[in-house]
């Protein structure tokens, strides 16, 4: 069924009598030609561009819960394309690209929303990093707008701009950085490879990776035993004990990260805001919740819950930048599980077991990243060659010590991003 | 989640420092190959469970190695690093 504003009204006449599940829910076969662990956003987009670009017939997607059940529903929606070092700029740049045309191309609205993204500044220092780093962005052919000090007044009437710690200097405005609806994004490349005839497969969890003489033939599953030409790991926090399986240990630690939104609110803030020197970032929702979050918790977790310290340290920089949001009141919060590199960038890479490939290590950034993510992990997996926006992303860059992307130059350590 | 400092007994989480994997302990020696020196850096066993951990306890400067649960934040041990065997 074509999803379309005729269909709303046809339905509404009908009384919606005719709409159909958006997705098979098919038991798994006992082979297939490709196999997906992780139904979550990259998961998805995965299977999509398989079935789309390269014509996988025979693809399915394994995942434990239900389909969206981990990080992309734990996020703060925010996409943008603002990275400075070669490597991540053309990549992000390229996703924002898939973004822009995704609805579309999905038949499907994930509420795409290019509201425009402030980073702000607080130091002359800061606003040199920032004019170098817009200037990067423009390179890449992407939008950047340098504001003083008025500029950001115009935009943010709202901040306290002279903080006696912070006072706005100005800000870095990405006019095409915004946000989008992330269970949306889930449930749109899983319709969208649904009919493209990969099969979803919820509540199946694998328990075993088959290896035989160096590679890859099928997977244990708690629904049986499924035979695989090649597998495909991107399970974002989860990625150490899926590849462990297989025998491999990854250069990654999970930790948690924590988001709060505040109760429904009228129109107030009408981009995303960043805070960089307080580690704190909001947008509203369409709902109308004021959306924030900060930094990790910086201790490795998998509670999908956070600790109360962080979340006074992200109230106190709330109410540093901007006292109005005081007068709001924390509705819930909530914690994902980040898969985190020492250098902050991620891995799209052959793992040396033939026909095993992982995609992982996205830290805190992996929403914006899904449509490009799948799409080069597609064609790496499809191809067995990376793609060119995704060919620095390497394994053993950590080993050789070549091609590392430490994008905060806090040095390319665990514990420092 | 609430730290016991050996020295000050169960504190408030505020007053540590999270400083990462309690694997940075076990050093490699001066000799070792380039590969152990990766490995020791950069590779982690990332445990879905009991995990080893330092912190700093800031007000009195003591290191600490903390045995705790990454699923329920559970506090299992705490002692100081000079004691903990690499």
């Amino acid at each position: 069924m074509r999803y379309s504003g005729a269909r709303v009204i046809l339905e509404g006449l009908r009384g919606q009598r005719g709409w159909r599940p958006a997705w098979r829910e098919p038991a798994p076969k006992s082979d297939y030609d490709i196999v997906i662990i992780g139904g979550g956003g990259h998961g998805l987009s995965t299977a999509y561009y398989l079935a789309r670009e390269h014509g996988a017939k025979s693809v399915a997607v394994l995942e434990r819960g239900w389909l969206g059940s981990g990080n992309i529903g734990r996020n703060t929606t925010i996409v943008r394309a603002n990275y400075y070092l070669p490597g991540n700029s053309e990549f992000y740049s390229h996703s924002l690209k898939m973004w822009e045309g995704l609805e579309r191309e999905l038949n499907y609205n994930v509420m795409h929303s290019q509201r425009g993204l402030i980073n702000l500044f607080h130091s002359d220092g800061q606003r040199d990093a920032f004019a170098r780093r817009g200037n990067a962005m423009a390179n890449q052919g992407d939008d950047a707008i340098l504001l003083d000090r008025d500029g950001v007044r115009k935009h943010l009437p709202y901040l306290d701009f002279d903080n006696p710690r912070f006072p706005v200097y100005g800000g870095l405005l990405h006019p095409r950085g915004g946000t989008a609806r992330h269970d949306a994004v889930a449930w749109g490349y899983a319709r969208a490879a649904d009919r493209r005839g990969v099969d979803l497969i919820q509540n199946c969890e694998v328990t075993g990776i088959d290896v035989q003489n160096g590679r890859v033939t099928g997977l244990q599953t708690t629904r049986g035993s499924i035979r695989a030409k090649k597998v495909g790991i991107v399970v974002a926090g989860r990625s150490s004990q899926v590849a462990a399986m297989a025998g491999l240990r990854l250069p990654i630690e999970s930790h948690v990260l924590q988001a709060f939104v505040t109760e429904g609110l009228k129109p107030v803030i009408n981009h995303v805001v960043s805070f960089g020197m307080g580690h704190f970032y909001i947008s509203q929702s369409d709902k109308g919740g004021l959306v924030f979050g900060g930094d990790i918790d910086f201790y490795p977790s998998y509670a999908q819950r956070g600790n109360l310290p962080m979340a006074e340290h992200v109230m106190e920089a709330a109410m540093t930048l901007m006292p109005v949001i005081g007068q709001a009141r924390v509705l819930r919060s909530w914690g994902g599980i980040m898969d985190m590199t020492p250098d902050g960038s991620p891995i799209i890479d052959k793992t040396g077991i033939d026909g095993l490939y992982i995609d992982c290590g996205w830290n805190y950034g992996g929403f914006k990243a899904v449509p490009a993510s799948g799409f080069a992990f597609a064609h790496l997996i499809a191809q067995d060659r990376p793609h060119r926006i995704a060919e620095r992303f390497r394994l053993d860059r950590f080993t050789t010590g070549r091609g590392l992307m430490d994008e905060e130059g806090t040095g390319a350590q665990h514990n420092l991003h | 989640m609430r730290l016991t400092c050996p020295h000050c007994g169960e504190r408030d989480l505020r007053e540590f420092a999270a400083r990462g994997s309690a694997v940075v302990l076990s050093r490699p020696s001066a000799g070792a190959s380039a590969e152990e020196w990766a490995d020791y850096l950069h590779i982690r066993d990332n445990p879905a469970g009991e995990a080893r951990d330092l912190f700093y306890h800031t007000p009195c400067g003591l290191w600490i190695e903390v045995t705790r649960s990454t699923i329920t934040h559970a506090v299992i041990a705490a002692r100081p690093v000079r004691e903990a065997k690499p």
